[in-house]
């Protein structure tokens, strides 16, 4: 599992030695109006590990978290280079406008500020924030996320119970809005499988057949899909 | 990189207006800084720009400010621009349910129940609406910057009811020729269903029904999905592609010019 990983780790953990603990606030925000959020993995690490990034392949612990949410390899990726971790401070799905804080204690060097998690309903779409340099200047910060493809997975946008295993077609589950049936597929294939911008929800006005199970006026977005707001103490 | 590039010059700008943002009675944790910088922001300048009791010129100083707005939007004209200073509130927060001013504006283009809210302090808004690719400006006057915050904002005529503006932007250092440059996102006021259907529309794509009271599901504003149209799959849309639009919507330089 760490195979793929590991070029962006590098395995080397360059202690900077200036870099100091931080106590840092980190508010989360979901600003679209119909996607929900799977439980959101924030971390502070250090600048040799990086979560993802786009151009590159995406590890099987981020399609694992993409295509269904779940965080078991992501975190333990983490443990594994000493980052501090919070999982889940919204205990359970962050829903369209809705938002979570949490707080995270950074120990000398995790100086960069990752966050991720799983956009519902899509087929591998998730929010992501990327090392972002944690600011050693006390104050409020704002940043805000964009809409990522893990690349892993082709944008078929059916609803499939149990399709959150990775290499299993399809949505896990469409909170909200009940989504559509007996769609035909939007597209089998996915030719960009590097992480990527996502290209967003198509969607039909079809509740049975067309080519989605996703609505056309629910599912869709434009980026930023979320704001975080970092206070550092 | 990019990332680090966009967020940052922000974040300093927002740094500078957390300061007053204690004293604010709404139900606010913070204001919502919906926008990015597109140029290089002038450091903000921590000492109070104005001295109201200079003894070198007795006399009060007038603050004036230019606003000019572009529209970059292919074919969403933009509903008569309205800006305002204010100390206190928002026009709208994202999370939280539209106030009945914002829903006239946002569903029907109308700006003169947000302009005529009392915390506004001095205001002025455009006689028409924007074109797209079109630029206005605007001028803002007041006797004093200190504790102000800018508010800008219009309605994207041809959706159900998308808007675009800045949020209470901290312009309270702003220094005589100072410009800041800003981008502005599009918004959902979450008062109207997005149905695009035909008599909903207020603007030139279908010359339906501005405001009206009812209030969709959601009832919360959030960030705009966009519109679909007839094109793209929503059968029973009186929109077009031409109709569709992408962040950011607007380019907004603000210039203290006294």
């Amino acid at each position: 599992m760490k195979t793929r990983i590991t070029p962006l780790i590098t395995g080397i953990l360059l202690a900077s030695g200036t870099a100091s603990a931080a106590s840092l606030d980190v508010k989360i925000t979901n600003l679209t109006q119909g996607i929900y959020f799977t439980p959101l993995l924030v971390s502070a690490h250090t600048s040799n590990a990086m979560l993802f990034q786009t151009g590159e392949q995406a590890s099987e612990a981020l399609q694992a978290m993409a295509e269904g949410g779940s965080l078991t390899g992501l975190s333990e990726i983490l443990t594994g280079v000493n980052a501090n971790t919070m999982e889940n401070p919204a205990g359970g799905l962050l829903g369209p406008v809705a938002s979570t804080m949490t707080s995270l204690e950074t120990d000398a060097g995790n100086d960069r500020l990752s966050i991720v998690a799983m956009m519902l309903p899509t087929n591998d779409g998730f929010v992501g924030l990327n090392s972002w340099p944690i600011p050693t200047a006390p104050g409020t910060y704002h940043i805000y996320l964009n809409a990522y493809d893990a690349g892993t997975e082709a944008n078929n946008e059916l609803v499939v119970d149990g399709s959150g295993a990775p290499n299993t077609p399809g949505i896990p589950a469409s909170p909200g809005a009940a989504p559509g049936t007996q769609g035909s597929g939007v597209t089998e294939t996915e030719s960009n499988t590097l992480v990527h911008i996502h290209r967003g929800n198509l969607g039909d006005d079809d509740t049975t057949g067309g080519k989605s199970d996703l609505h056309n006026t629910v599912h869709r977005w434009l980026n930023p899909v979320a704001k975080v707001t970092v206070t550092v103490k | 990189m990019k990332l680090f590039r966009l967020t940052l010059p922000a974040a300093c700008l927002v740094l500078a207006a957390c300061g007053s943002d204690n004293d604010d009675p709404m139900p606010t944790t913070m204001p919502d800084e919906d926008m990015q910088m597109v140029d290089d922001p002038a450091p903000v300048d921590p000492v109070d720009p104005v001295d109201p009791v200079d003894p070198v010129d007795p006399t009060p100083t007038t603050v004036e400010l230019m606003i000019t707005a572009t529209n970059l939007t292919y074919a969403q004209p933009l509903s008569p621009i309205a800006v305002a200073l204010h100390q206190e509130g928002q026009f709208w927060q994202v999370g939280e349910p539209a106030s009945n001013a914002l829903e006239v504006l946002a569903e029907g283009g109308d700006n003169s129940d947000l302009l005529a809210l009392g915390v506004v302090q001095s205001k002025a808004s455009a006689t028409a609406p924007l074109p797209p690719g079109k630029k206005t400006q605007l001028t803002l006057t007041h006797d004093s910057l200190d504790g102000q915050k800018l508010s800008l904002i219009s309605m994207m005529v041809n959706t159900n009811d998308g808007f675009t503006g800045l949020n209470a932007l901290d312009v309270s250092a702003m220094t005589v020729g100072q410009a800041m440059t800003f981008t502005t996102h599009a918004y959902d006021a979450g008062t109207e269903a997005n149905t695009e259907a035909q008599g909903t529309i207020p603007g030139p794509a279908d010359g339906g029904t501005g405001f009206s009271a009812d209030r969709e599901a959601l009832n919360k504003v959030a960030m705009h999905p966009g519109v679909v149209g007839m094109d793209d799959g929503l059968t029973t849309s009186v929109l077009t592609s031409s109709h569709k639009f992408d962040n950011p919507l607007m380019t907004v330089t603000i210039t203290r010019t006294k």
